[in-house]
């Protein structure tokens, strides 16, 4: 049994060794290092907003213009849709990263809750944990 | 006990690799064991003889694409660059003193840094190993000085160890090891290594501990030699009262928890080794360089909206920045060296498979803060010169000047160097509550001078640069296995080039790369036409 479960770690090690050899990502990108590794914890959809989605979207779900667009949540129509924000915050699209691993199921409902009940967007209809955990598979 | 029997040798290991892997695997394997190689550059290129007549237009003035017009008019061709911004250099860019810098969302910044300081927001260190950008700066006249990476003498701060205090690097990084080998040092005596080693290998791996570990003759981590790594109570002096006197090394449990592993295995890492350089006068001496190499190139203020191509040639449409007229300009071929963050929303008529590719790749969104202080307290205070004081608090770090040693008047420091979650958090921030968070995390390391030094501040949220929205590329192995040998392949007339084309991503190298290989090829194929 011992023996066994050695073996398993030796194939887990040797198979995560090859999938690098394989499918590797490249150099590490200049970053902080071991650095600002205790962020803060958002506690509601606003805090989440703030902290994950507003260096993008803006103050007040604006969105912004340079060389192109980063779209105003707003008065956005999509948000009308729970689904498609739910995706959207956990898969990411282009140059915007997907958050499923950063925020929690609970995380992501209570910041498209809020975006849908705030700047200028009114769809009452509730967003739960398990409408997440169901998009995700879980 | 248990874990220690679970461990597999090398041989165990190979073996298992291959039932996984097959041969080739295992054959990667035994080249990365044997040795590791420095770089892939083998020099400039050399294109000759290219089409009398034949045009290219290059799409953005940062170092690939000011790389690809300089190589490509010395093959021959009629080169013209397209670039967004006022300036030239891209992502190679500083913040001096009067400079007004202003992000997406309308806030903007006049940088009040005195004559000589300046802000590194992006690329700021360079490792010895990137060959082709140490090549063009050697060529174009660069002037590089030693990058202080690893400072024993700076700070490792946790939030969650000796009680918020932070502990110089030496002492923790010597108390981690010391442990680490006198624990080991025990597990041979009490035989718990018997079944992986040999006894000779056993006694060889005893005294590497001895000697590694800073160990005393009881193979006990303590007292004197132990001080001469992690630091004296009292150090040696002279005369009469010269003798040290020893220190006690931390609490185990807290070292622990300090993290001071991540931080040995940082500076490990190739990317991150020492020696590293920075140019001399901030990063934008670079981007002047290569600028200086393809003066009158550059059309400024072309903001492009729309890349299409046919049998005859490629056309791109752009705006003027500041009069708003559209104009076109059309050539045989393309070195598109847009972020994909900006390419991802211009209209182009590039095949699904290349469109899919450039939606592939989200990028990171990185901030740096940069202090200016009425004096180098560091220096003068804590015998801090160079390197990082690391914190797990959202600036990830500060990081102090590299060059103007023990001179008098302000300095710069970086007061953050945010990545991740504080990345995004910081960069969400107006500018001056940005400082403010800076002012308050960073005092950690240097709690009475930190406010009473400070003079002004300027922040980079890369997020919020209007022309790259975006601090870098961030492949993954799925989107490298689906995407990544489109997003490189030349189509037709239009090939793309920058860090983000690379295995090298988030470094000038990893531009320079890519735009060599993509001009090589696109030479290749305008002989072949």
């Amino acid at each position: 049994m011992h023996k066994l479960r050695t073996e398993r770690r030796w194939i887990v090690a040797a198979a995560a060794l090859a999938a690098l050899a394989v499918g590797a990502k490249g150099a590490d990108a200049d970053e902080p290092g071991p650095g600002g590794a205790r962020p803060m914890v958002p506690k509601n959809g606003a805090e989440v907003y703030e902290v994950y989605c507003q260096v993008c979207h803006m103050a007040g779900g604006k969105g912004a213009a340079g060389a192109a667009r980063f779209p105003a949540l707003a008065a956005n129509a999509r948000l009308g849709t729970a689904a498609y924000a739910i995706y959207m915050v956990d898969n990411g699209k282009a140059g915007m990263p997907g958050f499923k691993e950063a925020l929690t199921p609970a995380q992501v409902a209570e910041v498209v809750a809020y975006l849908r009940t705030h700047f200028g967007n009114a769809y009452a209809e509730p967003v739960t944990a398990s409408d997440v955990q169901a998009m995700r598979g879980q | 006990m248990e874990q220690a029997q679970g461990r597999p040798t090398r041989r165990q290991l190979m073996h298992a690799i291959g039932l996984i892997g097959g041969t080739a695997a295992v054959y990667q394997m035994m080249t990365t064991f044997g040795h590791a190689a420095e770089t892939r550059f083998d020099g400039p290129p050399q294109l000759t003889g290219a089409r009398k007549g034949a045009r290219v237009v290059v799409l953005g003035a940062g170092l690939a694409g000011m790389l690809a017009a300089y190589e490509l008019r010395k093959a021959g061709y009629q080169v013209k660059i397209l670039e967004f911004q006022q300036r030239a250099g891209g992502r190679a860019w500083s913040l001096y003193g009067g400079d007004r810098y202003t992000e997406m969302g309308g806030a903007a910044q006049d940088v009040r840094f005195a004559k000589g300081n300046y802000l590194n927001p992006g690329p700021w260190r360079i490792p010895h190993h990137h060959r082709t950008l140490l090549h063009y700066c050697k060529a174009f006249g660069v002037a590089l000085e030693p990058f202080i990476q690893l400072n024993h003498n700076a700070y490792v701060h946790s939030t969650e160890a000796f009680g918020g205090q932070p502990m110089r690097y030496r002492a923790l990084a010597a108390d981690f090891n010391g442990n680490i080998a006198e624990i080991l040092g025990k597990s041979i005596d009490q035989k718990g290594l018997d079944q992986q080693l040999t006894a000779e290998d056993l006694d060889r791996l005893k005294e590497a501990l001895r000697g590694w570990g800073l160990l005393d003759k009881d193979m006990r981590y303590r007292g004197e030699r132990a001080s001469r790594s992690r630091g004296w109570a009292l150090p040696p002096g002279g005369g009469v009262n010269g003798a040290p006197k020893p220190s006690e090394p931390y609490a185990f449990g807290e070292v622990l928890k300090s993290g001071i592993w991540a931080n040995l295995a940082f500076f490990m890492n190739h990317e991150f080794q020492t020696t590293m350089f920075q140019p001399v006068g901030g990063m934008q001496k670079i981007g002047d360089a290569f600028a200086r190499q393809v003066q009158g190139l550059v059309v400024h203020g072309a903001r492009v909206t729309r890349l299409m191509q046919d049998k005859a040639g490629v056309t791109v449409t752009y705006a003027d920045t500041l009069s708003g007229q559209v104009k076109t300009e059309a050539a045989d071929y393309c070195v598109c060296t847009i972020p994909l963050t900006v390419l991802s929303q211009i209209e182009t008529n590039l095949s699904e498979k290349m469109t899919a590719a450039i939606n592939a790749v989200p990028y990171s969104s990185s901030v740096k803060i940069g202090l200016e202080m009425r004096r180098r307290f560091w220096e003068e205070d804590q015998e801090i010169f160079g390197g990082h004081s690391f914190t797990n608090q959202e600036i990830g770090l500060i990081s102090y000047p590299n060059s103007g040693f023990f001179s008098n008047g302000p300095a710069v420091l970086l007061g953050a160097f945010a990545n991740g979650p504080g990345g995004y958090h910081l960069g969400g921030m107006s500018p001056a509550e940005r400082i403010e968070a800076a002012l308050a995390q960073g005092a950690v390391f240097h709690p009475e001078a930190y406010r009473k030094e400070f003079l002004n501040g300027a922040s980079v949220a890369w997020s919020r640069v209007p022309w790259v929205m975006g601090c870098c590329a961030r492949w993954n192995e799925e989107s490298r296995r689906d995407h990544y040998q489109t997003l490189v392949a030349m189509e037709d007339r239009i090939v793309l080039a920058g860090e983000h084309a690379s295995y090298v991503g988030c470094w000038m190298e990893g531009a320079l790369l890519s735009s060599i290989d993509a001009i090589t090829r696109l030479h290749k194929r305008a002989l072949e036409a």
